[in-house]
């Protein structure tokens, strides 16, 4: 299979209008006639689903929790990037683009993220208008903080509730087309495969999560803005409903999944405190502007964090990273606390944990200040931790927060599978190896609002629809084909629950596939993960019935798939023998134990074509060409 | 720890449901509530009984999912925390706790815990938004917004739905939910435009959903997990009745 | 939304008064008038403290316009049945949207008086009905005198049943007017984070004054300080 990618010719500044302009349009009294399924309501689904809707498109939107604005994008908390240069420190679109191919460690296509930094600017513009409540300055203008690795002030927030309240502007213009009665609404809905007629993706097939009746639904293309897949770890910020079943769907029926392996830690999450723990909380990167983050400069240091002077703490990243310091990108931050802990100097109980102290900004600004930053997340830290983190250090530790690999598209956003679109985390597109901080916002409504709805445009302009039927065999098969997974997991009637397989291939899955990875460990993965997905499908007890609501039955399905991609997962790591970005592969590493890329063999996408069950996927590679950001070894010193 | 749990059992929407006693051992007081009824659950699950549905999802506090009236307070004893996050620290060794669904006619109870809030969405689909098509939008500097404003709109803007509000209030009213809304999009210029519209559909489609009426009694905002206060009820009466004047001669409340 | 009214009215869209929003305006223009009554005769009654002459001159002042007197009236009546009417519809719509109650249900802020309400309410009715039949129309029980307000009213209040039923009645209508007094402007729409803790202040003040100048009257009779 040759990859299209699909990336126009001629100078980066006009490859997207000039493709917006050579794309077909659709005749606006067509577009009604046009049915397009959008699965998932997060901030990409959901700005794709409203802006379908208002251009005049029958829009169908799937959502398997209970209301579009339950969707996680609602828990980011930190900001959204635009290249604005409101703040006259010498940021552009240029920049924005720079720092994030550079960030992304050289893995990410350069015509993709120049769009997007591009598009960055009107994304503002519209939040804006729907009333988000951007924090804003005295004189009224929108303020700006600077993030994650980034040395300009570039983001914008909304307390630390930024994801939340970009969410619901997108769910509120939602609502707005389904009051319209352009987009229908369907909650508590689960996509459980996807239909492909003569090549084309042409619908889903879905489980009314509260009756149990699959049902087939018809459309001319299919959006899947379903996130990412950090769950497979069992442990990790995201929601506890968040999977990857409709993208694994998909690609069992042949979309490509591209670099799986990518996957993004981030540094500072609240600390494990037990084996019962169902979920990581994530403090918002922002912290790390005004916190310091430390350890004990000698292991098994058990003394309270105010009884350690000053020279005998260990201020680790600012020691080792003089010019960014405490704002390193998440994956050096993160690499460094796991480093520390391994050499025995974590704190906190079990070790894993490093302190950041923000007595230092208390004494510079006042507590004042600091409550007003970050007042809500010294709550929410204090409330789950029983510590006043204004009077002692937090503690934190790196978690699995976001993938940046996801399905492979095309500069169109368009999958392997014709009419099958992939926005925001659910595609592979923008971050390379990895992401900026607060910058899955801007990419999740950068597709959704002002890539998709165009680029889907010029699909349906150029394709013949036929009806098709709901009757239709390909309809019928993949309905039988979940109905009988359905079965068979209720009748097999084992022994161990759905949640103790989760959390055993969760930590096999952290444990050889987490922050850092060596062959050797991939390998035994591959082959546990195996066993267990063998284990799985004759020992799981899954109760109740499929006529009903049935949690337990939900997850066993997006376990099953967990199983898979966990495999794959671990296949892509294994191949791509370089360390960049979030994939840190122990063999290689500089003398200062930095990432070590290889360019000449790896400067590709790497591409996974499903082969069957028990068959490793097929390799297909789209190669990288940096003519703008040339690469070189990523420095943060 | 060990904790006496009371949990209503209904096995659907149709179904009679009634409360259930159950033991859950083997807990630590860092666990949250819903880490509680996970440890249950599993148990149940090995026992070979249905495992107590429950609707949750971020377990950090801000999707809305979760919410359970604990001994008869909404989302439990500690003040702006959501049940996902209520921690066993807030309860005793071996004590007794009372777990019931959100009750009201507008939030029927699906199984267990789990209730249908749909009624919240069709409220906001009644007018909470500005009608701003994709690609409209002037310059996001265009138009300064007091930064008090924009920090009173944020405070409104909080509300995660997840309708503690409706299951506290004596008559199960929308007041709170509806009022936020309308309150933050009413403080910010971009909300101008539709604010009389707004707060007229939206009054009107909360009646029109059967949850009841406002009596300024405030149990709301003592459970809201965002803290939101009362004053965002009397800025929407404002509203509705400032529109109630204006478009007297031309429409019915939510028309 | 900005779609024509005409087209979504269909929809179900409310009149004013079908929305709960404003039946509560109703409530609270309805009580600011009965209270605004409340404290007036209240004032007036005061003046039995200066002696029957006073008090009758008082009673057939307020009788002297019969024009201006049946006006009152029946803007009281119109209120009392409006206030009493949408307070009926709102505890219809209580029962009707939460039809399944808790087994265990707490209270955490929610005043005494916000929690009496519903039947403070009617106990100061069925008072304000006899408390018409006992002195305006002679017909409750005690003795009666037409024209003479003041052995009226002290006679009546000799009988400690009386007293009794009046002085927990005002006691109910303090704790109604507490919580009315204050929430009325709520329901206008009025709120604001330094004035709305003083106006709840006020209310309480106000309440406490009505109680207190009151039933000073039938203890003052029964101590025999009036008489």
């Amino acid at each position: 299979m040759a990859l299209e990618s699909r990336i126009p010719s001629g100078s980066i500044e006009s490859r997207w209008d000039r493709t917006k302009f050579e794309m077909k349009l659709v005749n606006p009294a067509n577009k009604r006639r046009h049915t397009v399924i959008v699965v998932g309501t997060g901030l990409a689904g959901g700005s794709a689903a409203a802006s379908l809707g208002e251009l005049g498109y029958n829009v169908k939107a799937f959502c398997f929790q209970d209301s579009p604005r339950r969707a996680h994008s609602i828990a980011a908390q930190g900001g959204i990037n635009a290249a604005k240069n409101y703040h006259n420190d010498g940021d552009s679109v240029f920049r924005l683009f720079y720092d994030t191919v550079k960030g992304g460690d050289f893995r990410s296509r350069e015509s993709n993220v120049y769009r997007l930094a591009q598009l960055s600017v009107n994304i503002i513009d519209q939040c804006v208008a729907q009333g988000v409540p951007f924090a804003r300055e005295y004189g009224g203008t929108l303020a700006n903080r600077s993030f994650g690795g980034a040395q300009v002030s570039r983001t914008f927030y909304a307390r630390g509730q930024t994801g939340q309240q970009l969410l619901l502007g997108a769910y509120q213009a939602l609502e707005r087309q389904v009051d319209a009665g352009q987009v229908t609404m369907y909650p508590r809905t689960e996509m459980l495969d996807l239909i492909v007629v003569d090549g084309r993706a042409r619908g889903i097939v879905t489980r009314d999560l509260i009756t149990g009746k699959i049902e087939c639904h018809v459309a001319d293309a299919v959006v899947l803005g379903t996130g990412g897949y950090g769950n497979v770890y069992y442990l990790s910020t995201n929601a506890k409903g968040s999977n990857c079943t409709a993208i694994w769907r998909a690609h069992r029926r042949g979309a490509l999944f591209a670099n799986p392996c990518f996957t993004q830690i981030h540094p500072t999450c609240i600390p494990v405190s037990g084996d019962y723990q169902s979920k990581l909380t994530l403090m918002s990167e922002s912290l790390r502007n005004d916190g310091r983050i430390w350890v004990p400069r000698t292991g098994g240091d058990k003394r309270q964090p105010s009884q350690i002077p000053e020279d005998e703490r260990d201020y680790y990243l600012e020691r080792k990273y003089p010019s960014f310091g405490n704002l390193v990108p998440r994956d050096v931050a993160s690499r460094n606390a796991k480093q520390v802990c391994d050499e025995g100097r974590g704190v906190g109980p079990g070790g894993l944990g490093v302190y950041l102290d923000f007595a230092d900004a208390i004494r510079r600004l006042g507590e004042d200040k600091i409550r007003e930053r970050y007042g809500n997340l010294f709550e929410m830290y204090e409330r789950i931790t029983d510590e006043n983190p204004y009077k002692v250090p937090m503690r934190i530790y790196p978690a699995i927060h976001y993938t940046m690999g996801g399905l492979w598209v095309d500069y169109y956003l368009m999958s392997t599978i014709p009419g099958l679109f992939v926005i925001g985390e659910a595609n592979f597109s923008d971050h390379g190896a990895n992401r900026l901080g607060a910058s899955a916002l801007m990419q999740g409504l950068c597709d959704g609002y002002f890539v998709l709805p165009y680029t889907i445009g010029d699909y349906l302009a150029k394709n013949r629809f036929d009806r098709i039927d709901p009757s239709h065999p390909e309809f019928r098969a993949a309905e039988d084909n979940v109905d009988s997974m359905t079965r068979r997991l209720l009748s097999i009637n084992g022994t161990r629950t759905v949640d103790s397989f989760h959390r055993e291939l969760g930590k096999l899955l952290w444990d050889h596939c987490g922050m850092s990875r060596n062959a050797q460990g991939l390998e035994l993965a591959i082959g546990k993960i195996q066993e267990l997905r063998e284990q799985y499908w004759c020992d799981v007890k899954v109760p109740g019935s499929a006529a009903d609501l049935n949690q337990s039955l939900e997850k066993a399905g997006r376990v099953a798939d967990f199983f898979e991609l966990a495999e794959l997962m671990c296949r892509d790591a294994l191949h791509r023998d370089e360390s960049c970005g979030g994939h840190f592969r122990e063999e290689y590493q500089t003398p200062e134990g930095e990432a070590r890329r290889n360019d000449d063999a790896f400067s590709y996408v790497a591409a996974w074509e499903y082969q069957g069950v028990n068959h490793p996927q097929a390799l297909h590679k789209e190669d990288l060409a940096f003519e703008y950001v040339h690469p070189s070894q990523r420095s943060y010193k | 720890m060990k904790l006496i749990l009371h949990i209503w059992r209904q096995a659907n929407a149709a179904a009679p449901g009634k409360m259930m006693r159950y033991e859950a051992a083997g807990l630590s007081e860092d666990m949250s509530m819903l880490e509680a009824l996970d440890v249950l659950n599993e148990e149940l699950i090995a026992r070979g009984e249905e495992p107590v549905a429950f609707e949750h999802d971020c377990r950090e506090g801000i999707c809305g999912s979760c919410g359970m009236m604990i001994n008869g307070v909404a989302h439990g004893p500690s003040r702006a925390t959501t049940t996902c996050q209520l921690t066993l620290r807030h309860f005793r060794d071996g004590q007794e706790l009372y777990l019931e669904p959100w009750r009201a006619r507008a939030f029927p109870v699906l199984k267990d815990l789990v209730v249908d809030r749909a009624a919240f969405d069709r409220i906001v689909a009644a007018g909470g938004y500005v009608s701003v098509p994709t690609g409209s939008a002037p310059d996001g500097n265009a138009i300064p917004v007091p930064k008090d404003d924009a920090e009173r709109a944020m405070d409104a803007a909080a509300c995660i739905g997840c309708g503690a509000c409706v299951a506290a209030c004596p008559n199960a009213s929308a007041a709170l939910f509806t009022g936020a809304k309308i309150t933050h999009l009413a403080l910010l210029p971009q909300g101008q435009p539709e604010r009389h519209e707004r707060a007229l559909r939206m009054v009107a489609q909360w009646n029109l959903e059967g949850f009841g009426s406002c009596t300024n009694i405030g149990e709301c905002e003592a459970v809201c997990p965002k803290g939101i206060g009362v004053e965002v009820i009397a800025a929407m009466n404002r509203d509705f009745l400032a529109a109630s004047w204006a478009e007297r001669d031309r429409v019915h409340a939510g028309a | 939304m900005s779609t024509s009214a005409v087209a979504v009215a269909g929809r179900g869209g409310l009149r004013f008064y079908q929305t709960t929003v404003g039946k509560k305006a109703v409530m609270a223009v309805s009580g600011v008038l009965l209270f605004g009554f409340v404290l007036v005769h209240m004032a007036g009654n005061l003046q039995i403290y200066e002696g029957p002459e006073k008090l009758n001159n008082y009673a057939k002042l307020l009788r002297s316009v019969p024009a201006l007197l049946w006006g009152a009236r029946i803007t009281l009546l119109v209120m009392v049945i409006l206030h009493i009417w949408s307070s009926v519809q709102l505890a219809l719509l209580k029962q009707s949207a939460r039809p399944v109650g808790y087994v265990k249900k707490e209270t955490l802020q929610a005043s005494y008086a916000t929690r009496t309400m519903y039947w403070s309410g009617p106990i100061v009715l069925c008072f304000i009905i006899y408390h018409l039949l006992q002195l305006t129309f002679g017909a409750g029980g005690t003795p009666f005198q037409e024209g003479d307000v003041y052995s009226n009213v002290v006679q009546g209040f000799q009988v400690i049943p009386v007293s009794a039923f009046y002085i927990l009645s005002m006691i109910l209508l303090g704790l109604h007017l507490n919580h009315g007094l204050w929430s009325l402007f709520q329901s206008l729409g009025f709120y604001h984070p330094r004035y709305t803790k003083r106006i709840k202040g006020l209310a309480a003040a106000l309440s406490a004054l009505i109680v207190a100048g009151n039933i000073s009257i039938p203890i003052s009779v029964l101590a025999g300080w009036v008489r």
